[in-house]
């Protein structure tokens, strides 16, 4: 392994197949996760991580592309969050957490098994925290399919699905189906969290999905520009957590370098509270009506 | 056969096992009814961090436990009154996760070790460990107690309480820090991933089968009691991870009484 933390950063093809994957996850979980922060559907983002990892470690246990585990169990994890009731406000967190209580049972159950049948070691944190460094070469074809599938659907969901989530009474008087576009949105976002999930492991991939977004909100109030600001919080997380990740192995005496799903996961953080920050800042200086019922992130759509 | 799982090296683990469901229990009952959940699957992975802290400089793993769960829960109280939504909260977790997922990186634990820090390991709490696991236990009941009819009160009318002057934002702190001390306890035994199972499954098939508050309290403890129970039994049999069982179990349960609900009422309007 220690070629990989050796001088000559674009030279190494590991790293530059790491800075290309995180790219696309980057950008595919901002443009979900913008969707996803606006439908305060936080958790059941992140409880879909945590089916995904079952999914996950079952296809490690079994022998299949881990990819498949990740991204078939999401869709079905989504399945089922919807049939419990995810669309019910009331008790739409106790069937996110029921699902995800169950699914964490599986990823323990197929972690052990890998890690006591012998052929893989290390499996447990390869699933949950990822590493990005780890990636084949051959998975970014799938990646590169699979991402674009999620951007059509967003795409072809994109007017109905805004509208959905600002306004369900409006939508449903508009003709729009609601339970149908949120049916697909959150089949949509399973498939993006099993993405991410390659990158910086499952249960961190909520890091991806929710942070750039929410921190672009904060700063810019007019969706495209949120987009376009969350992909690039999105990407340069990624990109500088790679490249901090890479570098810690010179900075700590041991030798041991940090996780690059940690340093992620720190920018995504930093990014969070400096956009908190200069929120606050801005808020002062112009002082806008208060017009805030507690969910000040979710309005302003001009 | 059946009776080696009530072997003498399984004692702690049949009293560390009731006293952390009997709390996982009545606690639970508590976030479902404050609709907390996600703040409830958000700290016992803080005290995974602070376990894997611990280990990392050698410290006693139930100092770290506790330290970093009360850590959590005052970062989210914190926030969650200001922000109040999801998102700090899940930004919290991902960092604690990721914390605890650097610690791990540094230290040099085997996988094993990972894996019942995570998902949970029935020999995990040691006869040494019992006497504050106790003490600690009782101090959550107490304050759980002390707390019943304000936390009751503005669970279930938030607005009235406030309103009748119960300071609702002290209780929603030191509910939390109950949780907090709570999941720490219940970290060793089931794992920091299926702490929030226990704290979910039992008390939301509780709510669903029984309307009085008090009743469903003593049924959720019962749940509990019996997923853990049952689980422990299974883990010992099998050979397999507790965590398996408790996450299971849980899910089980609630869908029991999901159709229990459904028929129920069709059987009353027929």
């Amino acid at each position: 392994m220690h070629w990989i933390f050796e001088p000559g950063l674009l030279a190494n093809s590991s790293v530059r197949t790491a800075l290309f994957i995180g790219l696309i996850v980057a950008v595919v979980s901002s443009c979900v996760g913008i969707f996803t922060v606006m439908r305060a559907q936080s958790f059941a983002g992140h409880a879909l991580t945590d089916v995904a990892a079952a999914g996950g470690a079952g296809a490690f246990y079994a022998g299949f592309a881990p990819l498949l585990g990740f991204v078939g169990a999401g869709v079905l994890g989504a399945g089922a969050m919807d049939a419990i009731g995810v669309q019910r406000v009331k008790g739409r967190d106790i069937a996110t957490g029921v699902v995800l209580g169950a699914s964490t049972g599986l990823a323990a159950l197929f972690l052990y098994l890998s890690a006591t049948s012998g052929t893989a070691t290390g499996s447990t944190q390869l699933i949950l925290f990822g590493s990005i460094f780890t990636v084949q070469a051959s998975t970014v074809p799938e990646v590169i399919g699979l991402s674009a599938m999620v951007l059509v659907a967003l795409g072809v969901l994109a007017r109905p699905l805004l509208l959905s989530s600002i306004s369900p009474e409006l939508a449903a008087a508009r003709g729009v189906r609601v339970h149908v576009v949120s049916l697909i949105f959150i089949v949509v976002l399973a498939v993006s969290v099993g993405l991410s999930a390659i990158v910086i492991g499952s249960i961190l991939s909520t890091a991806l999905l929710i942070g750039p977004p929410a921190s672009a909100l904060k700063v810019v109030h007019r969706f495209v520009n949120a987009l376009a600001l969350s992909g690039v919080f999105g990407v340069s997380a990624t990109w500088m957590g790679i490249i901090f990740s890479y570098d810690s192995f010179y900075w700590l005496p041991s030798h041991r370098g940090l996780p690059v799903s940690f340093c992620v996961v720190a920018v995504v953080v930093v990014q969070f509270a400096l956009a908190s920050a200069v929120r606050r800042f801005v808020r002062r200086r112009i002082t806008v009506p208060p017009i805030e019922h507690g969910r000040d992130d979710q309005i302003g759509w001009h | 056969m059946a009776l080696e799982v009530f072997a003498s090296f399984m004692t702690n683990a049949w009293l560390s096992g009731t006293i952390v469901a009997a709390l996982a229990g009545a606690v639970g009952f508590f976030v479902v009814l404050r609709g907390a959940s996600f703040a409830a699957h958000a700290i016992p992975n803080g005290a995974f961090a602070g376990a894997a802290g611990a280990n990392l400089i050698g410290w006693n793993p139930l100092v770290g436990l506790v330290s970093f769960a009360v850590l959590a829960a005052l970062g989210l109280g914190a926030t969650r009154r200001r922000l109040r939504n999801d998102v700090a909260t899940a930004l919290f977790l991902v960092m604690m996760l990721a914390l605890g997922a650097a610690f791990l990186s540094l230290s040099s634990l085997y996988e094993g070790a990972v894996n019942a820090l995570l998902f949970g390991e029935i020999l995990g709490v040691s006869s040494s460990e019992i006497l504050p696991v106790v003490l600690l236990s009782i101090a959550c009941a107490l304050a759980l107690a002390a707390l019943y009819r304000p936390l009751m009160f503005t669970s279930v009318a938030p607005d009235l309480a406030e309103a009748r002057g119960v300071n609702s934002t002290f209780v929603e702190v030191v509910f939390l820090l109950v949780v907090a001390l709570s999941a720490a306890l219940t970290v060793p035994v089931v794992g920091a991933l299926l702490t929030f199972s226990l704290m979910i499954g039992p008390p939301a098939a509780a709510g669903l089968m029984v309307t009085r508050p008090n009743r469903g309290l003593v049924l959720s403890i019962v749940l509990a009691l019996l997923t853990t129970w049952f689980s422990i039994a299974c883990s010992y049999t099998f050979n397999l991870p507790i965590g398996f069982f408790v996450g299971s179990i849980s899910a089980l349960l609630y869908l029991i009484a999901r159709f229990w609900v459904a028929r129920r009422s069709s059987l009353s309007t027929a």
